[in-house]
């Protein structure tokens, strides 16, 4: 078990580095970095700049300065806050952090019940409007999905804020966009894990020993179940995080999404390389510890 | 329809009757599917209206009418029957805009499924044939394209590379082409072990000839499934990124603008952001219903 570990955490430092290479290349993608960020400056100003920023280094020592003012946390001043662009960025972290977990627990509290009570009840009238909702879900652009839902109970109705992130109320349009946005892959994936174990020799046995469905299903399915589930929760955190983005945007929630979709708009790359590698750091390090715990609970892996 | 999985049991000989009946096996269960012929219904409207738009629209897309500004849609109070589901803020007819939207969607949503097939589909055959030092370069990568939220990628390269129809195809085809290459890798594994192969190998197959004519084509049922869906998962991201305003950089109606724009409004006109919103969703809704039934008949196992 201990070599897996190790081997997954070698491979935790090279997905790192490749995630490092990946944001150096946003800035140098374009093949002068300087034209980018300023493209009115006259040509003399430029090239100062150019000279002055280091852009004129060979590549492979610009990006192992990049590495090595990565892993001091430096990226740089925002052009735009004139400040260190990753204190800016942290400072925004918890907003979103809050708004993701949020609308996971929303989506999971919706599609396990319903995943499991479709695949239970196989072809129920429940599993077949679950499937609709579903395709229905997975259909529609998240954006649009807030703003419907902005339409009715902000504009129509005037029960919640417009946008916002100041009360709880102004909570509640944000997570339930980013939750619909989620939840019909969950609901997806639930049934279907379910719908692979539930007709195993094991929950048939179980049943003849004449314990309770409902013991079955959560004791000796469920557990089965849950497995791929952890992974693809894992997953599904990082397309969250990109939902993340869109839903701040829509509602106005002082988030890094809403952070680096303005700081392109400013083409202010500071802050949108301090936010895109924190959220792929966040996403690596969320699916090491989803591989450390299938590794902790997949008995096939402890006993190696 | 044993012949999906175990094309080793068929000798050269039989393969084109074999596929033959496969084939209309699967389009016997495709026209069957009421769901499948409803998505194919709407796909073609919707495909019909794109080709044909100049035609179609009533109006063009771009003129300006500020008299008629924020028409509501004609069955609204207010309405007007040459402005079917109204007018936006400068006055320009909604229908033609979202019909003329509908070219972008497609395009994009095709073209960028072409470049994902093109880079996914090479890297899974050559991860999955020669193995070794080159399948554990590719698969890193793989896990390093997963490690971000892709949206945001995408976001940060078109920003960076100047917003145009061509970077939005080819950054979103260069964001989503890992499932194939781990899909055609772990299929390549798998059949590398088959008899067929072996035997393909036995008779002095060369490697290209290998590639393409036993490993590739048994890839095909998964490979056109996912790249159906991917077309609609295209579709969604092209009007996110158009939304979030870094979309074609063209004055060219595209949908995801037009609910960015209907945003500002939505509580003086709802309609500026509904329709084209339920555009994307009966596309994108089409699309992955006639996917789905291509999976089930694509599928040996599920009859």
């Amino acid at each position: 078990m201990l070599t897996v570990v190790v081997r997954r955490l070698v491979r935790l430092l090279v997905v790192l580095a490749g995630v490092s290479l990946v944001t150096f290349a946003i800035l140098h993608v374009s093949g002068d970095p300087v034209s980018l960020m300023m493209s009115e400056a006259p040509e003399a100003d430029r090239a100062v700049l150019r000279q002055a920023m280091g852009f004129n280094d060979p590549l492979p020592l610009q990006f192992a300065r990049f590495l090595r003012n990565t892993a001091r946390g430096d990226f740089g001043q925002s052009f735009f806050y004139r400040e260190p662009a990753l204190p800016l960025v942290l400072a925004r972290m918890p907003t979103t952090l809050l708004l993701t977990v949020l609308a996971m627990l929303l989506a999971l509290g919706v599609a396990l019940p319903v995943g499991i009570y479709g695949a239970v009840r196989r072809n129920s009238l429940l599993d077949h409007g679950a499937t609709l909702v579903v395709f229905l879900g997975q259909s529609m652009p998240v954006f649009w999905t807030g703003i419907m839902l902005m339409l009715l109970f902000a504009v129509q109705w005037r029960l919640l804020p417009v946008s916002g992130w100041d009360s709880w109320a102004s909570l509640v349009l944000p997570a339930f966009t980013l939750g619909t946005f989620s939840a019909p892959l969950l609901m997806r994936i639930v049934r279907s894990s379910m719908l692979e174990v539930i007709n195993l020799d094991y929950v048939r046995t179980a049943r003849a020993k004449g314990v309770t469905e409902w013991f079955v299903i959560c004791r000796h399915a469920l557990v089965n179940a849950a497995l791929p589930l952890v992974t693809v929760a894992g997953l599904q955190f990082g397309l969250l995080l990109g939902g993340a983005v869109i839903t701040e945007t829509v509602f106005a929630v002082p988030g890094v999404g809403r952070l680096i979709v303005g700081a392109i708009r400013q083409l202010d790359f500071p802050i949108v390389q301090a936010g895109v590698f924190l959220l792929a750091l966040i996403v690596v390090v969320v699916n090491f510890t989803v591989d450390m715990l299938y590794i902790y609970l997949n008995p096939q892996i402890r006993v190696r | 329809m044993v012949i999906a999985t175990h094309p080793a049991a068929e000798p050269a000989l039989a393969a084109g009757p074999a596929r033959a009946v496969e084939r209309s096996r699967v389009q016997r269960k495709l026209v069957r599917s009421p769901v499948a012929l409803a998505g194919a219904l709407v796909l073609l409207v919707v495909i019909g209206a794109a080709v044909f738009a100049p035609y179609v629209a009533p109006h063009q897309p771009t003129r300006q009418n500020l008299i008629r500004r924020f028409t509501p849609p004609v069955w609204a109070k207010g309405g007007n029957p040459a402005y079917l589901l109204g007018t936006d803020q400068v006055g320009r007819d909604i229908l033609s805009r979202m019909i003329h939207g509908a070219r972008v969607s497609l395009i994009v949503g095709t073209a960028a499924v072409v470049v994902s097939l093109l880079v996914g589909v090479t890297l899974g055959l050559l991860s999955g044939f020669t193995g070794g030092r080159v399948d554990t370069v590719i698969m890193t990568i793989v896990d390093v394209t997963l490690s971000f939220p892709q949206l945001l990628l995408a976001l940060a390269f078109v920003a960076a590379l100047g917003p145009s129809l061509v970077t939005i195809i080819v950054v979103l085809g260069l964001t989503g082409w890992e499932r194939y290459t781990r899909v055609v890798r772990a299929e390549v594994l798998a059949l590398r072990e088959k008899d067929f192969v072996e035997a393909a190998r036995a008779m002095g197959v060369g490697w290209l000839r290998m590639l393409f004519r036993h490993l590739l084509p048994n890839t095909f049922s998964s490979i056109i499934v996912m790249s159906t869906l991917q077309v609609a998962q295209a579709i969604l991201q092209e009007a996110a990124l158009s939304f979030l305003g870094v979309g074609t950089g063209s004055a060219y109606p595209t949908w995801g603008q037009m609910i960015a724009l209907g945003r500002d409004f939505v509580s003086v006109a709802w309609w500026l952001p509904t329709f084209p919103g339920l555009a994307i969703l009966l596309t994108v809704l089409a699309i992955n219903m006639v996917g789905d039934r291509l999976r089930d008949a694509l599928d040996p196992r599920v009859t």
